[in-house]
């Protein structure tokens, strides 16, 4: 009886071919969209340099992971500042942002935004909104900042919630009159949260200081430099110990010369 | 299945007009309802639901997710946090217990979008349609949930134009409302319930809920049908019927299983001989049905069936 069967083969069973055949052609549609849509991803995980993130939303990619685009922490803002993305606007659709030169952040001492959120897109590890890494305000354009033309316009530094830790005003001679100091705005990134005050404030038509993500302006040093007086200060000690005694060498009438 | 651009119009002669349109005008009040708890906070300022269907906080107590779309997340690799979680397992457990794709029909905007094709379709005679297949869309939701494990992003909601209208409506985003703009012309030129009967992997993934939901439709009085076909016109999923309005024949019992099934009660108001009744999976009585037709008691239905 076995032996029969082995050595008829099997008459095709209908039903199963029909199955195949479907699971083939719909895996292969499911492909087809699904390659559409990965491709579409990665384009929109880029973040337009101008669009700025609520404070505390984590890193880059990991805010696409987490962020469900409920809007929850745009509805508890209290100034207007976050928005949702529609279909055309830069940002990854849904997801909540903010334009500094139109609202920039108000940095409320109890953060609502990031309480507001039920994902952890926004880590509610940041408590103290000075902590904030929104982005890094830049002047982008020494050729028309005010300060920079040796005038006193100083607004961005005045508006800087963070003034004179996060914008200093450094001064420098004035070669053009000589007889002048220039101000300069000086951000300095480890305390700037990236609010947009500064943006939203600078008076020309065109912010000659502006706010960009941190990728881009706030870098963090290669990895494989090592800076002598940071690598001292971490041992406490000099890393390498050379006394240096040189010969105290003073003008003696023909000494050396041959 | 035969045409009928009124499938109303014989349960209406029979029934009345609210009997015939009971479950329509519930579905339009229950959507008009949930879009009014979100928009009542931006539009007069009594805030009930914040948020989006996507993610909700209601009276500032009650955290609602949409499941599938946290696991999307969860594919992406990041693990929510526990309001995010606790509200995923209080929308499970909801539907669960309230029909599964009942999401689709009393909850999701899109569907007054869809319904108004489907009537407009009905109205307008348009017959031809493209074939999909509808199980496509479970086929979809793996792929949905494979992308996003491969772009660590949340990847449907990029183009979900379910959360899309939802916000386009709440907050006012109306580039959004694109999406449903053309699933409103696929469903009316393309093919007959293409979105919500074809495609949308949320509806899928509400009908794997579904296929365990404890409410659902039994056509109790099955041997009351007379062929009208008025419950298939209308159906957005009439392939669902068949198995347990004829299981007469094939010895399947009367409570529509399918997870497919979105608990709209449209077939419930389009039967003139009220055959179907909104029950539970457990519900597997079979009535007698009205004095036109034989009775036929539960002993009956045993005998006949081999």
């Amino acid at each position: 009886m076995k032996d029969n069967v082995r050595q008829q083969p099997k008459p095709p069973d209908p039903a199963r071919r029909k199955a195949l055949r479907d699971a083939a052609r719909l895996g292969g549609g499911a492909l087809v969209a699904g390659m559409a849509l990965a491709g579409h991803a990665l384009q929109s995980s880029a973040l337009p340099a101008q669009n700025l993130r609520p404070p505390g939303a984590i890193a880059a990619d990991g805010f696409l992971s987490a962020c469900v685009r409920c809007g929850l922490c745009v509805r508890d803002c209290p100034y207007g500042t976050l928005k949702l993305a529609g279909w055309s606007d830069g940002p990854a659709t849904g997801t909540p942002f903010f334009t500094a030169r139109d609202v920039p952040c108000e940095m409320c001492d109890t953060i609502p935004c990031v309480k507001a959120c039920p994902t952890g897109a926004l880590d509610k590890a940041l408590t103290d909104i000075g902590e904030a890494r929104m982005g890094v305000a830049v002047i982008t354009s020494r050729e028309t900042c005010l300060n920079l033309q040796g005038l006193r316009c100083d607004v961005c530094y005045r508006v800087c919630p963070a003034i004179d830790k996060a914008i200093t005003l450094e001064t420098t001679h004035n070669a053009r009159t000589a007889k002048h100091a220039v101000f300069e705005p000086v951000v300095h990134a480890d305390a700037c949260t990236g609010c947009g005050k500064c943006e939203k404030a600078c008076v020309l038509d065109e912010a000659a200081i502006k706010v960009l993500p941190l990728q881009i302006a706030a870098l963090s040093q290669d990895s494989h430099y090592r800076r002598g007086w940071d690598e001292k200060d971490k041992a406490g000690a000099p890393l390498v110990y050379a006394p240096l005694k040189l010969d105290v060498r003073k003008p003696q009438a023909g000494a050396d010369l041959p | 299945m035969s045409a009928n651009r009124f499938p109303y119009a014989a349960a209406q002669v029979r029934k009345g007009l609210w009997q015939s349109r009971r479950f329509l005008v519930l579905r339009r009040l229950a959507q008009a309802a949930f879009l009014l708890l979100f928009l009542s906070g931006p539009v007069v300022g009594i805030w009930i639901s914040k948020g989006t269907l996507a993610s909700s906080l209601t009276l500032g107590v009650l955290p609602l997710t949409d499941p599938f779309i946290l696991l999307q997340s969860v594919a992406a690799r990041h693990w929510p946090e526990a309001t995010a979680l606790a509200g995923a397992a209080i929308v499970l457990t909801t539907y669960l217990l309230a029909g599964g794709r009942s999401y689709c029909s009393w909850v999701c905007p899109i569907n007054p979008v869809t319904d108004l094709a489907a009537w407009l379709r009905r109205r307008l005679g348009i017959t031809q349609s493209s074939k999909i297949r509808p199980e496509l869309r479970y086929y979809l939701v793996i792929a949905v949930l494979a992308v996003s494990a491969a772009t660590g992003m949340l990847a449907f909601e990029l183009v979900n134009p379910v959360t899309a209208f939802h916000r386009a409506i709440v907050y006012g985003a109306w580039t959004s409302a694109t999406g449903a703009i053309l699933i409103f012309a696929f469903d009316l030129l393309v093919a007959k319930n293409g979105w919500c009967g074809h495609l949308c992997p949320v509806g899928a993934f509400y009908g794997g809920v579904g296929s365990a939901t404890l409410l659902r439709v039994s056509a109790t009085r099955r041997d009351a049908c007379d062929d009208c076909m008025d419950c298939f016109a209308v159906c957005p999923e009439p392939q669902v019927i068949s198995p347990a309005l004829r299981g007469n024949r094939t010895g399947v019992g009367p409570v529509i299983l399918s997870g497919d099934c979105t608990v709209c009660g449209a077939c419930i108001d389009a039967c003139p001989e009220r055959v179907f009744t909104l029950t539970h999976r457990f519900d597997t009585r079979l009535l007698p049905c009205s004095a036109t037709s034989q009775p036929e008691t539960p002993a009956a239905y045993e005998r006949t069936t081999p």
